[in-house]
Protein backbone atom coordinates (compact mmCIF):
# COMPACT_ATOMS: atom_id res chain seq x y z
CA UNK A 1 0.00 0.00 0.00
CA UNK A 2 2.64 2.65 1.13
CA UNK A 3 4.77 1.28 -1.67
CA UNK A 4 1.91 1.81 -3.89
CA UNK A 5 1.40 5.25 -2.82
CA UNK A 6 5.31 6.05 -2.98
CA UNK A 7 5.23 4.60 -6.90
CA UNK A 8 2.34 6.85 -6.74
CA UNK A 9 3.70 10.52 -5.76
CA UNK A 10 7.24 9.20 -7.51
CA UNK A 11 5.12 9.07 -10.82
CA UNK A 12 3.60 12.31 -10.29
CA UNK A 13 6.95 14.06 -9.60
CA UNK A 14 8.89 12.47 -12.60
CA UNK A 15 5.48 13.30 -14.99
CA UNK A 16 5.92 16.68 -13.85
CA UNK A 17 9.53 17.04 -14.83
CA UNK A 18 9.00 15.49 -18.21
CA UNK A 19 6.01 18.01 -18.74
CA UNK A 20 8.15 20.86 -17.83
CA UNK A 21 10.83 19.83 -20.55
CA UNK A 22 10.53 21.91 -23.73
CA UNK A 23 8.85 20.29 -27.06
CA UNK A 24 11.73 19.78 -29.38
CA UNK A 25 9.47 17.56 -32.11
CA UNK A 26 5.82 16.66 -32.34
CA UNK A 27 4.34 13.88 -34.49
CA UNK A 28 0.85 15.18 -35.64
CA UNK A 29 -1.78 12.59 -36.11
CA UNK A 30 0.19 11.32 -38.99
CA UNK A 31 -0.69 8.38 -41.41
CA UNK A 32 1.86 6.13 -43.08
CA UNK A 33 -0.15 3.78 -46.44
CA UNK A 34 1.88 1.85 -48.41
CA UNK A 35 0.97 1.20 -51.51
CA UNK A 36 -3.13 1.32 -52.12
CA UNK A 37 -4.13 -0.25 -48.97
CA UNK A 38 -1.33 -1.35 -46.68
CA UNK A 39 -1.87 1.04 -43.35
CA UNK A 40 1.41 0.83 -41.78
CA UNK A 41 0.64 3.87 -39.02
CA UNK A 42 -2.88 5.44 -38.04
CA UNK A 43 -3.05 8.66 -36.59
CA UNK A 44 0.01 8.85 -34.49
CA UNK A 45 0.85 11.65 -32.32
CA UNK A 46 3.70 11.72 -30.26
CA UNK A 47 5.23 14.96 -28.40
CA UNK A 48 9.21 14.30 -27.72
CA UNK A 49 10.65 16.76 -25.64
CA UNK A 50 13.83 17.71 -24.57
CA UNK A 51 15.99 15.32 -22.79
CA UNK A 52 13.51 12.11 -23.22
CA UNK A 53 14.25 8.72 -24.04
CA UNK A 54 11.27 7.21 -25.62
CA UNK A 55 10.74 3.52 -26.20
CA UNK A 56 8.69 2.49 -29.13
CA UNK A 57 8.00 -0.81 -27.87
CA UNK A 58 5.34 -3.04 -30.14
CA UNK A 59 5.51 -6.47 -31.81
CA UNK A 60 6.47 -6.56 -35.78
CA UNK A 61 4.62 -4.76 -38.19
CA UNK A 62 3.72 -2.36 -35.65
CA UNK A 63 4.86 0.52 -37.43
CA UNK A 64 7.76 1.23 -34.85
CA UNK A 65 10.25 1.69 -37.62
CA UNK A 66 8.09 3.66 -39.79
CA UNK A 67 7.35 5.82 -37.63
CA UNK A 68 11.05 5.98 -37.03
CA UNK A 69 11.92 6.56 -41.03
CA UNK A 70 9.16 9.25 -40.68
CA UNK A 71 11.07 11.31 -38.49
CA UNK A 72 14.27 10.50 -39.69
CA UNK A 73 13.21 12.37 -43.05
CA UNK A 74 13.43 9.20 -44.82
CA UNK A 75 9.89 8.93 -46.11
CA UNK A 76 6.92 11.34 -45.61
CA UNK A 77 3.46 10.66 -44.30
CA UNK A 78 0.45 10.03 -46.55
CA UNK A 79 -1.56 12.26 -43.55
CA UNK A 80 -0.57 14.87 -40.57
CA UNK A 81 3.12 16.15 -40.11
CA UNK A 82 6.16 16.24 -38.24
CA UNK A 83 6.93 19.12 -36.61
CA UNK A 84 10.14 20.15 -35.63
CA UNK A 85 10.15 23.16 -32.43
CA UNK A 86 13.80 23.44 -32.86
CA UNK A 87 16.11 24.35 -36.01
CA UNK A 88 16.75 20.99 -37.98
CA UNK A 89 20.39 22.05 -38.74
CA UNK A 90 22.81 19.26 -39.96
CA UNK A 91 24.02 17.31 -37.23
CA UNK A 92 20.95 17.92 -35.27
CA UNK A 93 19.60 14.37 -36.04
CA UNK A 94 21.40 11.17 -36.07
CA UNK A 95 20.22 7.17 -36.83
CA UNK A 96 21.64 3.85 -35.28
CA UNK A 97 20.47 1.27 -37.96
CA UNK A 98 19.77 -2.60 -36.76
CA UNK A 99 23.31 -3.32 -38.82
CA UNK A 100 26.40 -1.31 -37.75
CA UNK A 101 25.93 0.42 -41.26
CA UNK A 102 29.34 1.50 -41.69
CA UNK A 103 32.09 1.60 -44.48
CA UNK A 104 33.56 -0.78 -45.04
CA UNK A 105 36.52 1.00 -47.08
CA UNK A 106 36.58 3.53 -44.09
CA UNK A 107 38.61 3.14 -40.35
CA UNK A 108 36.75 3.60 -37.16
CA UNK A 109 38.00 7.15 -37.44
CA UNK A 110 37.18 7.88 -40.58
CA UNK A 111 33.45 6.41 -40.46
CA UNK A 112 32.86 8.31 -37.53
CA UNK A 113 34.24 11.57 -39.28
CA UNK A 114 31.15 11.17 -41.98
CA UNK A 115 28.59 12.97 -40.52
CA UNK A 116 31.33 16.24 -40.04
CA UNK A 117 32.59 14.99 -43.40
CA UNK A 118 29.41 15.52 -45.32
CA UNK A 119 28.89 18.88 -43.37
CA UNK A 120 31.72 20.30 -44.87
CA UNK A 121 34.04 20.30 -42.00
CA UNK A 122 37.89 19.90 -42.03
CA UNK A 123 39.15 16.77 -40.38
CA UNK A 124 41.47 18.37 -38.09
CA UNK A 125 38.62 20.77 -37.00
CA UNK A 126 36.76 17.96 -35.44
CA UNK A 127 39.70 15.54 -34.74
CA UNK A 128 38.69 16.62 -30.94
CA UNK A 129 35.59 15.84 -30.83
CA UNK A 130 36.21 12.22 -33.36
CA UNK A 131 39.14 11.04 -30.37
CA UNK A 132 36.33 12.35 -27.27
CA UNK A 133 33.75 10.13 -28.69
CA UNK A 134 35.50 7.08 -29.61
CA UNK A 135 36.73 7.60 -25.81
CA UNK A 136 33.24 7.49 -24.80
CA UNK A 137 32.22 4.15 -26.65
CA UNK A 138 35.69 3.02 -25.08
CA UNK A 139 36.91 1.95 -28.84
CA UNK A 140 40.05 4.57 -27.78
CA UNK A 141 42.83 2.50 -29.33
CA UNK A 142 40.58 1.40 -32.34
CA UNK A 143 40.77 4.74 -34.48
CA UNK A 144 42.80 2.99 -37.58
CA UNK A 145 41.01 -0.04 -37.14
CA UNK A 146 38.60 -1.69 -40.19
CA UNK A 147 35.22 -2.63 -39.88
CA UNK A 148 36.01 -6.14 -40.65
CA UNK A 149 38.26 -6.45 -37.73
CA UNK A 150 36.41 -5.58 -34.98
CA UNK A 151 33.13 -7.79 -33.86
CA UNK A 152 29.45 -7.03 -33.58
CA UNK A 153 29.06 -5.83 -30.69
CA UNK A 154 32.18 -2.92 -31.04
CA UNK A 155 30.86 -2.53 -34.94
CA UNK A 156 28.01 -0.85 -33.17
CA UNK A 157 29.64 1.15 -30.53
CA UNK A 158 31.25 2.61 -33.67
CA UNK A 159 27.94 3.28 -35.14
CA UNK A 160 26.38 4.95 -32.20
CA UNK A 161 30.05 7.10 -31.98
CA UNK A 162 29.36 8.32 -35.68
CA UNK A 163 25.41 9.12 -33.91
CA UNK A 164 26.65 10.90 -31.28
CA UNK A 165 29.77 12.80 -32.41
CA UNK A 166 27.44 15.94 -33.45
CA UNK A 167 26.34 15.66 -30.64
CA UNK A 168 22.88 15.52 -31.93
CA UNK A 169 19.31 17.16 -30.41
CA UNK A 170 18.05 14.21 -31.51
CA UNK A 171 19.23 10.32 -31.99
CA UNK A 172 16.63 7.84 -33.42
CA UNK A 173 18.07 4.04 -32.70
CA UNK A 174 16.07 1.51 -34.41
CA UNK A 175 16.38 -1.89 -32.63
CA UNK A 176 20.16 -1.28 -32.65
CA UNK A 177 21.27 -4.19 -30.16
CA UNK A 178 18.41 -6.56 -31.93
CA UNK A 179 21.07 -8.93 -33.82
CA UNK A 180 23.63 -9.25 -30.51
CA UNK A 181 23.93 -12.01 -27.91
CA UNK A 182 22.57 -11.07 -24.38
CA UNK A 183 25.44 -10.67 -22.70
CA UNK A 184 26.71 -8.36 -25.04
CA UNK A 185 23.66 -6.83 -25.38
CA UNK A 186 22.98 -6.32 -21.27
CA UNK A 187 26.82 -4.58 -21.57
CA UNK A 188 25.96 -1.78 -24.64
CA UNK A 189 22.47 -1.21 -22.71
CA UNK A 190 24.55 0.21 -19.54
CA UNK A 191 26.93 2.31 -21.84
CA UNK A 192 24.32 3.66 -23.51
CA UNK A 193 22.95 5.05 -20.40
CA UNK A 194 26.28 6.28 -19.30
CA UNK A 195 27.08 7.97 -22.74
CA UNK A 196 23.56 9.38 -22.61
CA UNK A 197 23.83 11.14 -19.65
CA UNK A 198 27.60 12.47 -20.87
CA UNK A 199 25.95 14.11 -24.08
CA UNK A 200 22.55 14.83 -22.75
CA UNK A 201 20.54 14.23 -26.10
CA UNK A 202 16.84 13.16 -26.80
CA UNK A 203 16.34 9.49 -28.08
CA UNK A 204 13.64 7.71 -29.85
CA UNK A 205 14.28 4.19 -29.58
CA UNK A 206 12.56 1.01 -31.14
CA UNK A 207 12.34 -2.59 -29.75
CA UNK A 208 10.45 -5.16 -29.23
CA UNK A 209 11.70 -6.33 -26.28
CA UNK A 210 10.27 -5.32 -23.04
CA UNK A 211 13.89 -5.64 -20.55
CA UNK A 212 15.32 -3.31 -22.57
CA UNK A 213 12.32 -0.16 -23.50
CA UNK A 214 11.82 -1.11 -19.47
CA UNK A 215 15.78 -0.85 -18.49
CA UNK A 216 16.74 1.81 -20.74
CA UNK A 217 13.63 4.43 -21.44
CA UNK A 218 11.67 7.03 -19.25
CA UNK A 219 8.69 6.95 -21.80
CA UNK A 220 7.03 3.67 -23.53
CA UNK A 221 4.85 4.08 -26.45
CA UNK A 222 3.60 0.75 -26.63
CA UNK A 223 2.53 -0.07 -30.32
CA UNK A 224 -0.30 -2.62 -31.99
CA UNK A 225 -0.44 -3.72 -34.99
CA UNK A 226 -2.57 -3.87 -38.16
CA UNK A 227 -3.08 -0.99 -38.39
CA UNK A 228 0.32 0.31 -36.81
CA UNK A 229 -0.94 2.72 -34.17
CA UNK A 230 0.01 3.60 -30.40
CA UNK A 231 -2.09 1.76 -28.01
CA UNK A 232 -0.82 3.40 -24.39
CA UNK A 233 2.21 5.12 -23.09
CA UNK A 234 3.67 4.30 -20.02
CA UNK A 235 5.70 6.21 -17.94
CA UNK A 236 8.91 4.41 -16.31
CA UNK A 237 9.85 6.51 -12.84
CA UNK A 238 13.53 5.21 -11.82
CA UNK A 239 15.64 8.06 -11.93
CA UNK A 240 18.92 8.59 -13.97
CA UNK A 241 21.82 7.21 -13.77
CA UNK A 242 20.61 3.78 -13.67
CA UNK A 243 23.11 1.26 -12.59
CA UNK A 244 22.80 -2.70 -13.31
CA UNK A 245 20.82 -2.88 -10.31
CA UNK A 246 17.87 -1.44 -11.41
CA UNK A 247 17.73 -4.58 -13.30
CA UNK A 248 17.20 -6.82 -10.47
CA UNK A 249 15.62 -4.07 -8.72
CA UNK A 250 11.22 -5.11 -7.91
CA UNK A 251 10.71 -1.55 -9.39
CA UNK A 252 11.83 -3.10 -12.44
CA UNK A 253 9.67 -6.28 -12.21
CA UNK A 254 6.99 -3.75 -11.44
CA UNK A 255 7.70 -1.87 -14.70
CA UNK A 256 8.53 -5.01 -16.77
CA UNK A 257 4.72 -6.61 -15.33
CA UNK A 258 2.88 -3.23 -16.28
CA UNK A 259 4.78 -2.66 -19.91
CA UNK A 260 4.08 -6.50 -20.83
CA UNK A 261 0.61 -5.62 -19.80
CA UNK A 262 0.15 -3.16 -22.42
CA UNK A 263 2.39 -5.02 -25.06
CA UNK A 264 -0.23 -7.99 -23.77
CA UNK A 265 -3.41 -5.78 -24.84
CA UNK A 266 -1.66 -4.59 -28.14
CA UNK A 267 -1.31 -8.14 -29.05
CA UNK A 268 -4.73 -8.79 -28.38
CA UNK A 269 -6.07 -5.82 -30.53
CA UNK A 270 -4.06 -6.58 -33.38
CA UNK A 271 -5.31 -10.19 -33.55
CA UNK B 1 60.23 -25.07 -13.06
CA UNK B 2 57.57 -27.35 -12.83
CA UNK B 3 55.03 -25.32 -14.60
CA UNK B 4 57.45 -24.99 -17.33
CA UNK B 5 57.79 -29.05 -17.41
CA UNK B 6 53.77 -29.00 -17.68
CA UNK B 7 53.81 -26.32 -20.86
CA UNK B 8 56.52 -28.06 -22.71
CA UNK B 9 54.93 -30.95 -24.03
CA UNK B 10 51.46 -29.56 -24.79
CA UNK B 11 52.72 -26.65 -26.56
CA UNK B 12 55.13 -29.05 -28.55
CA UNK B 13 51.89 -31.00 -29.65
CA UNK B 14 50.46 -27.49 -31.13
CA UNK B 15 53.75 -26.91 -32.63
CA UNK B 16 53.85 -30.17 -34.47
CA UNK B 17 50.34 -29.36 -35.94
CA UNK B 18 51.39 -25.35 -36.31
CA UNK B 19 54.43 -26.86 -38.59
CA UNK B 20 52.82 -29.17 -40.20
CA UNK B 21 50.18 -26.74 -41.29
CA UNK B 22 52.72 -23.85 -41.82
CA UNK B 23 54.42 -26.31 -44.47
CA UNK B 24 51.21 -27.39 -46.39
CA UNK B 25 50.96 -23.75 -46.72
CA UNK B 26 54.59 -22.71 -47.33
CA UNK B 27 54.50 -25.61 -50.33
CA UNK B 28 51.44 -24.33 -51.73
CA UNK B 29 52.19 -20.74 -52.35
CA UNK B 30 55.73 -22.16 -53.69
CA UNK B 31 53.79 -24.01 -56.06
CA UNK B 32 51.38 -21.52 -57.11
CA UNK B 33 54.66 -20.28 -59.04
CA UNK B 34 56.22 -23.20 -59.81
CA UNK B 35 53.82 -25.41 -61.38
CA UNK B 36 53.37 -23.04 -64.14
CA UNK B 37 57.08 -22.65 -65.25
CA UNK B 38 56.97 -26.50 -64.82
CA UNK B 39 54.67 -27.38 -67.02
CA UNK B 40 56.01 -24.43 -69.40
CA UNK B 41 59.65 -25.86 -69.14
CA UNK B 42 58.24 -29.43 -70.75
CA UNK B 43 55.95 -28.06 -72.87
CA UNK B 44 58.58 -26.26 -74.18
CA UNK B 45 61.14 -29.26 -73.95
CA UNK B 46 58.01 -31.62 -75.59
CA UNK B 47 57.98 -29.24 -78.59
CA UNK B 48 61.26 -28.97 -79.12
CA UNK B 49 61.61 -33.05 -79.26
CA UNK B 50 58.70 -33.37 -81.61
CA UNK B 51 60.49 -30.79 -84.19
CA UNK B 52 63.62 -32.55 -83.61
CA UNK B 53 63.01 -36.20 -83.53
CA UNK B 54 60.69 -35.89 -86.53
CA UNK B 55 62.21 -33.21 -88.16
CA UNK B 56 59.66 -31.41 -89.25
CA UNK B 57 61.20 -28.69 -91.78
CA UNK B 58 61.73 -24.93 -89.83
CA UNK B 59 59.07 -23.40 -92.27
CA UNK B 60 56.31 -25.71 -90.91
CA UNK B 61 56.55 -25.95 -87.10
CA UNK B 62 60.13 -24.23 -86.31
CA UNK B 63 61.58 -25.35 -82.77
CA UNK B 64 61.64 -23.19 -79.65
CA UNK B 65 65.56 -22.42 -79.93
CA UNK B 66 64.90 -21.13 -83.53
CA UNK B 67 62.06 -19.12 -82.46
CA UNK B 68 64.51 -17.83 -79.63
CA UNK B 69 67.16 -17.24 -82.34
CA UNK B 70 64.41 -15.26 -84.86
CA UNK B 71 63.23 -12.36 -81.52
CA UNK B 72 66.86 -12.08 -81.11
CA UNK B 73 67.59 -11.70 -84.80
CA UNK B 74 64.31 -9.19 -85.22
CA UNK B 75 64.58 -7.64 -81.97
CA UNK B 76 64.99 -4.21 -83.01
CA UNK B 77 61.80 -4.64 -85.82
CA UNK B 78 59.99 -6.49 -83.33
CA UNK B 79 61.14 -4.15 -80.88
CA UNK B 80 59.51 -0.93 -82.37
CA UNK B 81 56.26 -2.71 -83.25
CA UNK B 82 55.40 -3.95 -80.15
CA UNK B 83 56.23 -0.23 -78.77
CA UNK B 84 53.21 0.62 -81.66
CA UNK B 85 51.08 -2.00 -80.04
CA UNK B 86 51.89 -1.11 -76.48
CA UNK B 87 51.13 2.48 -76.94
CA UNK B 88 47.51 1.69 -79.23
CA UNK B 89 46.55 -1.00 -76.28
CA UNK B 90 47.33 1.80 -73.71
CA UNK B 91 45.54 5.05 -74.69
CA UNK B 92 43.16 2.82 -75.78
CA UNK B 93 42.68 1.47 -72.34
CA UNK B 94 42.69 5.03 -70.77
CA UNK B 95 40.05 6.11 -72.95
CA UNK B 96 37.84 2.86 -72.17
CA UNK B 97 38.48 3.77 -68.52
CA UNK B 98 37.66 7.25 -69.08
CA UNK B 99 34.45 7.18 -71.47
CA UNK B 100 33.40 3.89 -69.60
CA UNK B 101 33.62 5.58 -65.90
CA UNK B 102 32.74 9.44 -67.50
CA UNK B 103 29.12 7.11 -69.18
CA UNK B 104 28.59 4.96 -65.96
CA UNK B 105 28.55 7.92 -63.89
CA UNK B 106 26.08 9.94 -66.40
CA UNK B 107 24.13 7.25 -66.38
CA UNK B 108 24.09 6.98 -62.77
CA UNK B 109 23.29 10.75 -62.53
CA UNK B 110 20.52 10.98 -65.01
CA UNK B 111 17.69 7.89 -65.59
CA UNK B 112 17.01 9.31 -69.06
CA UNK B 113 20.61 9.40 -70.19
CA UNK B 114 20.72 6.21 -69.09
CA UNK B 115 17.79 5.08 -71.01
CA UNK B 116 18.83 7.15 -74.37
CA UNK B 117 22.55 5.27 -74.79
CA UNK B 118 23.07 2.19 -72.78
CA UNK B 119 21.55 0.09 -75.68
CA UNK B 120 23.43 1.63 -77.98
CA UNK B 121 26.28 0.83 -75.59
CA UNK B 122 25.39 -2.31 -76.04
CA UNK B 123 25.00 -2.46 -79.89
CA UNK B 124 29.07 -1.04 -80.26
CA UNK B 125 29.60 -4.51 -77.99
CA UNK B 126 27.90 -7.26 -79.85
CA UNK B 127 28.98 -5.70 -83.25
CA UNK B 128 31.84 -7.77 -84.53
CA UNK B 129 35.14 -5.21 -84.89
CA UNK B 130 36.00 -6.91 -87.62
CA UNK B 131 32.90 -6.13 -89.47
CA UNK B 132 33.05 -2.28 -88.55
CA UNK B 133 37.03 -1.96 -88.35
CA UNK B 134 36.98 -1.20 -92.92
CA UNK B 135 34.46 1.22 -92.30
CA UNK B 136 36.26 3.04 -89.56
CA UNK B 137 39.41 3.30 -91.16
CA UNK B 138 37.76 4.76 -94.24
CA UNK B 139 36.29 7.81 -92.05
CA UNK B 140 39.08 8.60 -89.79
CA UNK B 141 41.49 11.64 -90.48
CA UNK B 142 44.84 12.85 -89.48
CA UNK B 143 44.34 15.35 -86.40
CA UNK B 144 46.72 17.61 -85.90
CA UNK B 145 46.92 18.42 -82.81
CA UNK B 146 49.45 21.52 -83.48
CA UNK B 147 52.49 19.65 -81.68
CA UNK B 148 51.91 16.78 -83.52
CA UNK B 149 49.75 14.71 -85.86
CA UNK B 150 48.01 11.98 -84.94
CA UNK B 151 47.75 9.47 -87.55
CA UNK B 152 44.42 8.48 -89.25
CA UNK B 153 45.45 5.17 -89.21
CA UNK B 154 46.65 5.33 -85.45
CA UNK B 155 43.36 7.14 -84.62
CA UNK B 156 41.02 3.72 -86.25
CA UNK B 157 43.29 1.41 -84.44
CA UNK B 158 42.50 3.63 -81.27
CA UNK B 159 38.66 3.63 -81.89
CA UNK B 160 38.53 0.07 -82.73
CA UNK B 161 40.47 -1.25 -79.54
CA UNK B 162 38.53 1.10 -77.26
CA UNK B 163 35.13 -0.22 -79.10
CA UNK B 164 36.29 -3.89 -78.06
CA UNK B 165 37.52 -2.77 -74.13
CA UNK B 166 35.37 -0.08 -73.03
CA UNK B 167 32.00 -1.91 -72.57
CA UNK B 168 33.11 -4.38 -69.40
CA UNK B 169 34.38 -0.68 -67.75
CA UNK B 170 30.78 0.86 -68.22
CA UNK B 171 28.54 -1.71 -67.33
CA UNK B 172 30.67 -3.00 -63.99
CA UNK B 173 30.81 0.46 -63.12
CA UNK B 174 27.45 0.94 -63.54
CA UNK B 175 26.33 -2.00 -61.30
CA UNK B 176 29.03 -1.03 -59.06
CA UNK B 177 27.59 2.62 -58.95
CA UNK B 178 24.14 1.55 -57.79
CA UNK B 179 25.30 -1.12 -55.24
CA UNK B 180 25.63 0.71 -52.76
CA UNK B 181 24.56 -0.62 -49.34
CA UNK B 182 20.83 0.45 -49.55
CA UNK B 183 20.94 1.43 -44.71
CA UNK B 184 24.05 3.39 -45.97
CA UNK B 185 22.38 5.70 -48.48
CA UNK B 186 19.35 5.92 -45.43
CA UNK B 187 22.14 7.26 -43.77
CA UNK B 188 23.70 9.70 -46.27
CA UNK B 189 20.19 11.08 -46.61
CA UNK B 190 19.85 11.69 -42.82
CA UNK B 191 23.08 13.61 -43.10
CA UNK B 192 21.87 15.90 -45.81
CA UNK B 193 24.90 14.41 -48.20
CA UNK B 194 24.88 16.02 -51.68
CA UNK B 195 24.42 14.16 -55.15
CA UNK B 196 28.18 14.90 -55.45
CA UNK B 197 29.15 13.76 -51.52
CA UNK B 198 27.02 10.78 -52.35
CA UNK B 199 28.96 9.81 -55.17
CA UNK B 200 32.36 10.42 -53.91
CA UNK B 201 31.79 9.20 -50.61
CA UNK B 202 29.53 6.31 -51.02
CA UNK B 203 29.08 5.22 -54.89
CA UNK B 204 32.67 5.35 -55.89
CA UNK B 205 34.24 3.61 -52.28
CA UNK B 206 31.14 0.93 -53.37
CA UNK B 207 32.08 0.78 -57.29
CA UNK B 208 35.38 0.89 -57.08
CA UNK B 209 35.45 -3.52 -57.15
CA UNK B 210 33.62 -3.91 -59.53
CA UNK B 211 35.32 -1.25 -61.64
CA UNK B 212 38.51 -3.23 -60.79
CA UNK B 213 36.90 -6.32 -62.36
CA UNK B 214 36.05 -4.71 -65.24
CA UNK B 215 39.44 -3.19 -65.69
CA UNK B 216 41.00 -6.69 -65.66
CA UNK B 217 38.77 -7.78 -68.54
CA UNK B 218 39.07 -4.23 -70.26
CA UNK B 219 42.73 -4.28 -70.18
CA UNK B 220 43.33 -8.00 -71.90
CA UNK B 221 40.61 -6.76 -74.52
CA UNK B 222 42.58 -3.37 -75.35
CA UNK B 223 45.30 -5.91 -76.53
CA UNK B 224 42.85 -8.05 -78.61
CA UNK B 225 41.26 -4.96 -80.00
CA UNK B 226 44.34 -3.63 -80.88
CA UNK B 227 45.84 -6.55 -82.40
CA UNK B 228 42.75 -7.45 -84.39
CA UNK B 229 42.12 -4.01 -85.71
CA UNK B 230 45.32 -3.96 -87.29
CA UNK B 231 44.75 -7.13 -89.08
CA UNK B 232 41.81 -5.47 -90.69
CA UNK B 233 43.55 -2.19 -91.24
CA UNK B 234 46.70 -4.69 -92.57
CA UNK B 235 49.04 -1.32 -94.10
CA UNK B 236 52.23 -1.32 -93.50
CA UNK B 237 55.66 0.46 -93.47
CA UNK B 238 57.26 2.31 -90.51
CA UNK B 239 55.03 2.12 -87.33
CA UNK B 240 52.93 -0.68 -87.73
CA UNK B 241 52.61 -3.36 -84.90
CA UNK B 242 53.57 -6.82 -83.99
CA UNK B 243 49.87 -7.61 -85.94
CA UNK B 244 51.52 -6.55 -89.14
CA UNK B 245 54.70 -8.50 -88.33
CA UNK B 246 52.92 -11.63 -88.11
CA UNK B 247 51.16 -10.69 -91.45
CA UNK B 248 53.99 -10.47 -93.00
CA UNK B 249 56.45 -13.16 -92.05
CA UNK B 250 53.49 -15.26 -93.22
CA UNK B 251 53.56 -13.52 -96.70
CA UNK B 252 57.29 -14.69 -96.34
CA UNK B 253 56.95 -18.04 -94.57
CA UNK B 254 58.88 -17.09 -91.69
CA UNK B 255 57.45 -18.92 -89.52
CA UNK B 256 59.74 -18.89 -86.70
CA UNK B 257 59.48 -14.84 -86.70
CA UNK B 258 55.55 -15.57 -86.42
CA UNK B 259 56.32 -16.74 -83.24
CA UNK B 260 58.56 -14.35 -81.48
CA UNK B 261 55.52 -11.73 -82.58
CA UNK B 262 53.32 -13.89 -81.26
CA UNK B 263 54.93 -14.63 -77.86
CA UNK B 264 55.73 -10.85 -77.46
CA UNK B 265 51.98 -10.40 -77.79
CA UNK B 266 51.37 -13.16 -75.15
CA UNK B 267 53.89 -11.97 -72.65
CA UNK B 268 52.12 -8.21 -73.23
CA UNK B 269 48.92 -9.72 -72.19
CA UNK B 270 50.24 -11.31 -68.86
CA UNK B 271 51.59 -8.03 -68.34
CA UNK B 272 48.75 -6.53 -68.17
CA UNK B 273 46.75 -8.72 -66.36
CA UNK B 274 49.52 -8.90 -64.09
CA UNK B 275 49.39 -5.14 -63.12
CA UNK B 276 45.60 -4.95 -63.05
CA UNK B 277 45.43 -7.67 -60.40
CA UNK B 278 48.10 -5.93 -58.13
CA UNK B 279 46.32 -2.66 -58.80
CA UNK B 280 42.96 -4.59 -58.01
CA UNK B 281 45.08 -5.88 -54.68
CA UNK B 282 46.62 -2.94 -53.61
CA UNK B 283 43.06 -0.68 -53.62
CA UNK B 284 41.22 -3.62 -51.93
CA UNK B 285 43.42 -5.37 -49.77
CA UNK B 286 42.03 -3.55 -46.65
CA UNK B 287 38.86 -4.41 -46.68
CA UNK B 288 37.44 -5.71 -49.50
CA UNK B 289 36.59 -9.87 -48.88
CA UNK B 290 37.75 -10.77 -52.18
CA UNK B 291 41.31 -9.53 -51.11
CA UNK B 292 41.54 -10.17 -47.23
CA UNK B 293 43.08 -13.67 -46.85
CA UNK B 294 41.58 -15.11 -43.86
CA UNK B 295 43.43 -17.02 -40.79
CA UNK B 296 42.13 -20.87 -40.83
Amino acid sequence: MTADVKLASAAEAAEASRASRPTILSIEGVDKVFGRDVVALKNMSLDVRQGDFISLLGPSGCGKSTALRLVAGLSHPTKGRIRWHVPNEPGALSVVLQEPTLMPWATVADNVFLPFRLQGKSRASVQDAIDETLKLVGLQDFHGAYPRELSGGMKMRVSIARAMVTRPKLILMDEPFAALDEITRFKLNNDLLAMQAKIQSTVIFVTHSVFESVFLSDRIVVMAARPGRVIEEIGVNEPYPRQEEFRTSAEYAAQCRLASEALGRAMEDAA
Amino acid sequence: MSDAALQTPASEVADAEERQRLRAKRVQSIGTWLLPVVVAVLAIYGWYMLVTVNEIPHYILPGPDRVLQALIEDWSSLWQSWKVTATITTLALALAVSVGVGLAVLFNLSKWVEMSFFPYAVVLQVTPIVAVAPLIFIYVVDIDLGFVTIEDRTIGLLICAWIVAFFPILSNTTLGLSSADHNLRDLFNVYGATRWQRLRYLQAPSALPYFLGGLKISGGLSLIGAVVAEFVAGTGGIGSGLAFRILEASYRLNIPRMFAALFLIVITGIAIFAATSLLSHLLLRKWHESAIKREV
